[in-house]
């Protein structure tokens, strides 16, 4: 008895260690290698170590809670959210009305929050219903739902009767413009709490914590009763039909979960860049996102908080490392290129392996 | 007909095995030339696998290949595709249509075969450019159709046919190939009216007397003895007896359909369930279930018991738990303890403390690439709250880990799943084990009622047995109503009490499972559709 019960160990072990390296997969270790000689490679080209790790870990906490974004989502089986700028909207309408109500300082960043959630839910709600009446087809119209709600709300955004002057366009009186700076509402409000600055080193604190507590919720919903129906909706359909769960209603708490966890994330990234981005903005902040976590080694349903952590890390790393780096080194402005062979690739290499992971 | 030369196909000792489970032992048929072959067998005796290694099938190549030889003409074949055998005068209509929807019976007969004339096109850029000569195809489309004896319309496209003349195209297709020497209709009757099935069967004579040899593959046994010259009856791979139709009738093929040949008298200890009180009562239940239609099931279930439900495939059995259960849309009546089930409501059905074990293993059973401890306790876990932590004053409803390996370790050790834990996942497990996975996963639930289908379908001699008396030992142990649907009959009789057959959507009969089997065959067959 003793011995088979080592045997077990010392299979489950070597499985264990065998499906780590597989499950690690080989797109990873390319960018994480890549990322690597990045900031070996920085010093010599006269880079400040320090100073790249700042930037890394600052862009890393504005973008994660968007990353985030992506799990309810691939574990509810709708696969990658490409409907992230609905999401985002929800955020900016939220932004820009907690101005135009005359907010300012931190507490315009928890109004943003609190008027940003009722449209999340509301946008969320009708996304989801959408998207339930096209199973099979999930991401592709998530896609032109997200490209068509930015077309819109550029419309909007010059309809609506804003009129606070911080946010309109100076002549006209009316419309509101690209850009609208954040100074003295919410800039850094997060990333100023319990800063840390050594030298050239300074860590975004707030954020990371305000991101590892949505994270912390996030990984502590899919140990809840719920959350395990969740995840067994994405993983077999029917079998959770057979067992009693109303798979449309987890599909669509899902969505809806995963577009506040958007109009969030956009809350987050705003206050760490100081402006906030209307119009065509929320058009590229999907793919981004999608790339991250599928960097991070999620698969197109399944997904975890790691994935996040270390796809959003080595995404936001390449992203900020190679246009100092490699600018420096070959004096030509390459990281545009590789930052979209990077995400795209990536893309693309998640959705052919499609038919993997699913039954 | 019959020729005393050299037949006109000869298969001698054909064997074939799908990953060491033997299906077909020593087969030996012969087959001259105009006759017409009546092959009959429960499911999974082995017709099918025996028409797909005559036809060259790409299934049994990438399975390893069969023993045996198949001669025709007296000189040995080996198809490698179905190419081959059709190249060798073989034809055969399969159960699934193979028609283009889009275009016309003649098209569809003729299809990669039309008669072409060149054009200016064609003389440059080759032979695929060759206009179709629609004169020359709808000539050769009538001969088809006259050979066949059974009037179709040529130009009607297939979309807008009844099914039955579907049929008789595919049918049509085969005839209209020059070389045809046999032809194999695979349950061709199986969708038909009865006036239509009548013409197939004059259609089938017409073609013996022009020389075409016919197996023909039914489990309408009447069919067969009006039609064919010879029976043969296969039964786990065997061929249990070949013989002239003449010389035979529908209780002896039925019987010889379903007896084992080692005699198997039943189960031992059956219980008398007569007057214990009703525990499910169904009235006048339908169930659109594609392929497994159920018309009109009334049926009493009584407490404790094990009833069986058999029947062949198609008949219905399989739409009856799936109805209840609420997977499949279904209509009619179902109390359980005297309180009424409502119907399409698969929560509804679990909360009344119904359970069911699906026969699609993996489609409905399992969450392959999830845990056994996720396979075992969700159900548990969603339908009744067990295996959950409550914080915050239940607002909050924690997956319990430790419970749910406890309950996953005990099953694992109860039914003896062979697993490296209880973190494996579904998918690495062997068909055996995946089914003792999903009963444990049944039996976590704790119902009061089990609805089991197709347990043993697809895994090995042993694994079956285990399987088979945990079931019991459940029922027995625990005073748990089993319905266990099964398309093996010496199963059923070795667990259940009682035996219902359902036939054509309906429930044929009720028997004690210790009647000889050949009562059952008999009423297998009685009410086919």
């Amino acid at each position: 008895m003793n011995e088979t019960l080592v045997d077990r160990n010392n299979i489950t072990l070597r499985d264990r260690l065998k499906n780590m390296v597989a499950s690690f997969g080989l797109p990873r270790l390319i960018i994480a290698g890549f990322l690597l000689l990045l900031f070996i490679a920085a010093p010599f080209v006269g880079a400040d170590f320090w100073t790249q790790i700042s930037n890394t870990v600052n862009r890393f906490s504005w973008n994660a809670i968007m990353v985030l974004a992506m799990v309810p989502m691939i574990h509810s089986g709708c696969g990658l959210n490409f409907g992230l700028p609905l999401g985002i909207i929800s955020g900016l309408l939220g932004a820009t009305l907690s101005i135009e109500f005359g907010f300012t300082g931190p507490l315009s960043f928890v109004m943003a929050i609190l008027i940003a959630t009722p449209f999340a839910l509301v946008l969320g709600a009708a996304y989801g219903w959408l998207l339930n009446k096209i199973k099979g087809g999930e991401m592709m119209i998530a896609t032109y739902v997200g490209f068509s709600s930015v077309s819109f709300m550029c419309m909007m955004w010059l309809l609506l009767p804003y009129h606070s002057p911080t946010m309109v366009w100076g002549f006209a009186g009316k419309g509101l413009r690209t850009t609208i700076s954040l100074e003295g509402f919410y800039d850094k409000v997060l990333a100023n709490f319990l800063q840390i600055n050594i030298g050239n080193l300074s860590i975004p604190t707030g954020t990371l914590l305000f991101f590892a507590l949505l994270a912390w919720l996030m990984w502590a919903f899919l140990h809840t009763k719920t959350g395990t129906a969740m995840t067994a909706v994405g993983s077999n359909p029917t079998f959770a039909r057979a067992a009693g769960v109303n798979v449309d209603r987890m599909r669509l708490l899902s969505v809806v979960m995963s577009t506040w966890l958007a109009a969030i994330g956009i809350l987050v990234y705003e206050q760490g860049f100081g402006f906030i981005q209307l119009y065509m903005a929320p058009f590229y902040m999907a793919l981004p996102a999608v790339s991250a976590i599928l960097i991070g080694g999620a698969s197109v349903n399944k997904a975890s908080i790691a994935n996040v952590i270390i796809g959003t890390f080595l995404f936001q790393g390449i992203v900020t490392m190679t246009p100092t780096v490699m600018n420096s080194a070959i004096h030509m402005d390459m990281s545009e290129v590789i930052r979209v062979v990077a995400s795209q690739g990536m893309i693309l290499y998640a959705l052919t392996r499609k038919t993997e992971g699913t039954k | 007909m019959l020729s005393d030369n050299t037949p006109l196909l000869e298969m001698r000792s054909i064997k074939k095995d799908f990953f060491g489970n033997q299906v077909l032992t020593d087969i030996n048929l012969t087959l001259a030339e105009g006759e017409v072959l009546g092959l009959c067998g429960e499911n999974g005796a082995g017709k099918s696998t025996l028409m797909k290694i005559l036809f060259g099938m790409d299934v049994i190549r990438e399975t390893g290949g069969y023993e045996g030889e198949i001669l025709l003409n007296g000189k040995p074949v080996r198809f490698a595709t179905p190419f081959d055998a059709l190249a060798a005068g073989i034809g055969m209509v399969h159960q699934e249509f193979s028609l283009i929807p889009g275009f016309t019976a003649t098209e569809n007969i003729l299809l990669n075969r039309e008669p072409k004339k060149r054009n200016v096109i064609s003389e440059v850029f080759g032979e695929r450019l060759d206009t179709l000569d629609y004169n020359e195809m709808t000539g050769r489309a009538e001969a088809a159709i006259d050979k066949m004896g059974f009037k179709i319309d040529k130009g009607m496209r297939i979309n807008e046919m009844p099914v039955g003349h579907k049929q008789f195209t595919e049918i049509a297709r085969e005839l209209s190939k020059d070389n045809l020497k046999l032809l194999i209709l695979d349950e061709p009757t199986a969708v038909l009216t009865e006036k239509e099935a009548d013409a197939l069967l004059s259609s089938i004579r017409s073609m013996s007397e022009k020389g075409i040899a016919v197996i023909f593959i039914t489990h309408r046994l009447h069919e067969i003895l009006s039609v064919c010259d010879k029976v043969v009856v296969m039964r786990d791979g065997y061929v249990v007896s070949d013989v002239p139709a003449a010389e035979t009738s529908v209780s002896e093929i039925s019987k010889w359909m379903v007896g084992r040949s080692v005699e198997n008298t039943g189960s031992i200890d059956i219980r008398d369930t007569s007057k214990s009180k009703t525990m499910m009562s169904i009235r006048n239940l339908w169930v659109d279930m594609p392929g497994e239609t159920v018309r009109n099931v009334t049926l009493d279930i009584k407490e404790g018991e094990i009833l069986g439900i058999g029947g062949l495939a198609g008949q219905g059995k399989l739409g009856i738990p799936n109805g209840i259960m609420g997977l499949y849309e279904a209509g009619g009546a179902v109390e359980l303890d005297g309180k009424p089930i409502p119907l399409n409501s698969p929560r509804k059905c679990l909360d009344a403390s119904l359970a069911f074990v699906s026969e699609d293993r993996r489609g409905v059973g399992l969450l392959l690439d999830e845990t056994l401890e996720w396979n075992v306790a969700f159900p548990a876990m969603q339908v009744q709250n067990k295996f959950l932590k409550r914080y915050l004053g239940g607002l909050v409803k924690w997956r319990d880990e430790k419970a749910i390996r406890e309950v996953t370790d005990r099953y694992i050790d109860e039914l003896a799943i062979k697993c490296t834990g209880s973190k494996q996942k579904a998918r690495e497990l062997s068909g055996g084990n995946q089914q003792k996975i999903c009963l444990a996963k049944a039996f976590a639930l704790e119902p009061k009622f089990l609805f089991v289908s197709e347990p043993t379908r697809g895994i090995d001699i042993g694994a079956k047995e285990l399987v088979l008396q945990a079931l019991k030992k459940f029922n027995r142990e625990s005073g748990v109503t089993v319905v266990m649907i099964s398309s093996e009959l010496e199963e059923l009789r070795q667990i259940c009490d009682r035996i219902a057959i359902v036939s054509g959507g309906r429930i044929a009969g009720i028997r004690p499972a210790s009647d000889p089997s050949e009562e059952f065959g008999l009423l297998m067959v009685s009410m086919v559709k």
